[in-house]
């Protein structure tokens, strides 16, 4: 449950959404600069996570620094009454790092599944594409594939409401 | 035809060179870290290196921007947030005069150049979930482009991971 009260969970999200302190101590710096005490400050970021509303403490890589220089998002047009069934084969794919079912917006789009597939090249990309395409027999789906040409933005979301 | 690729000049990123240690401490930390009292010791124990020199390796990636951080990752809408993926279709000479005007609002937090008719895709990430609908037409009246929100229907859990 919630150890502290929402303005003070307001300022803790805010102090660590920008990333936890590279201190041997974090949670004890985090205590000193909110002036909340350091285990209700753990508690309630364990709480944060057992609830999902924190998928995870860890770290987030620029793809592209580290040698992931082509991305494709590839966009699927799949039966609806097959698209839950194809989410679940395209995420078990190693090189597949999202999947989602999205609204389609006819007429203009009519594809309702996205998956992302990350490699060092497009010919990479490509060739992953095409293996889990006969793998898992999926020759049939019209689909549509979406390089990037370059990456204009990349900042993690603010979601916590700024401290008052 | 488009500028330069930005990968093709030399960046800080680019001579930022990732040794074995690197590696192993991102593919560790893309996993989690335990929420305790010296969680950097932990990681550093288990990697058989020094806790300071864990903390020095994160915080020289950080400003290398080979990370893009380090912490907490948030379940937008879980906290009451809106998270929306959205795409335009925008002329070739208009690209990136209308880039910049997109990528001006705070609540952007990716926009990728993409090759389709559907041209620009982007990630809207705002404190309240109502307030993706104000971005969205905030961006039709500064651009006078129609956005094509792709709200997510479904998520099929992927685990995003970078193996490096």
């Amino acid at each position: 449950m919630n150890v502290l009260t929402e303005v003070q969970q307001d300022r803790l999200k805010a102090a660590i959404q920008d990333g936890l302190p590279l201190t041997a101590t974090p949670y004890r710096t985090l205590s000193l600069q909110l002036d909340l005490p350091e285990p209700l400050v753990m508690e309630q970021i364990e709480h944060w996570l057992r609830e999902g509303y924190i998928k995870r403490m860890g770290l987030v890589v620029r793809h592209h620094a580290v040698g992931y220089r082509s991305n494709a998002m590839v966009v699927w047009n799949v039966a609806d009454d097959k698209v839950d069934q194809v989410g679940e084969l395209l995420r078990q794919a190693d090189c597949v790092t999202l999947c989602y079912k999205r609204r389609r917006q006819l007429p203009d789009w009519p594809y309702n599944l996205y998956c992302m597939i990350h490699g060092k090249s497009r010919e990479s990309v490509l060739t992953q594409l095409e293996l889990l395409t006969r793998q898992y027999e999926l020759q049939h789906i019209p689909r549509s594939i979406l390089f990037s040409n370059q990456q204009f933005k990349q900042t993690g979301g603010h979601y916590a409401r700024r401290a008052s | 035809m488009p500028a330069a690729p930005a990968d093709s000049r030399p960046t800080l990123q680019d001579k930022f060179e990732l040794d074995q240690t690197d590696r192993r401490i991102i593919n560790r930390l893309q996993d989690g870290m335990p929420v305790c009292d010296q969680p950097y010791l932990l990681v550093a124990d288990e990697l058989g290196i020094q806790e300071h020199e864990l903390l020095s390796r994160l915080q020289t990636m950080l400003d290398n921007k080979v990370l893009s951080r380090f912490g907490p990752m948030f379940h937008a809408e879980r906290l009451g947030g809106g998270l929306a993926l959205a795409a335009m279709r925008i002329p070739e000479d208009e690209f990136d005069h209308v880039a910049a005007q997109v990528n001006e609002l705070p609540e952007i937090a990716h926009n990728y150049q993409r090759t389709h008719k559907f041209n620009m895709w982007f990630v809207i990430a705002t404190e309240q979930k109502a307030d993706v609908e104000r971005v969205v037409s905030q961006i039709e009246s500064t651009t006078g482009y129609p956005v094509y929100n792709m709200p997510k229907i479904e998520e099929y859990y992927v685990g995003l991971r970078f193996p490096v």
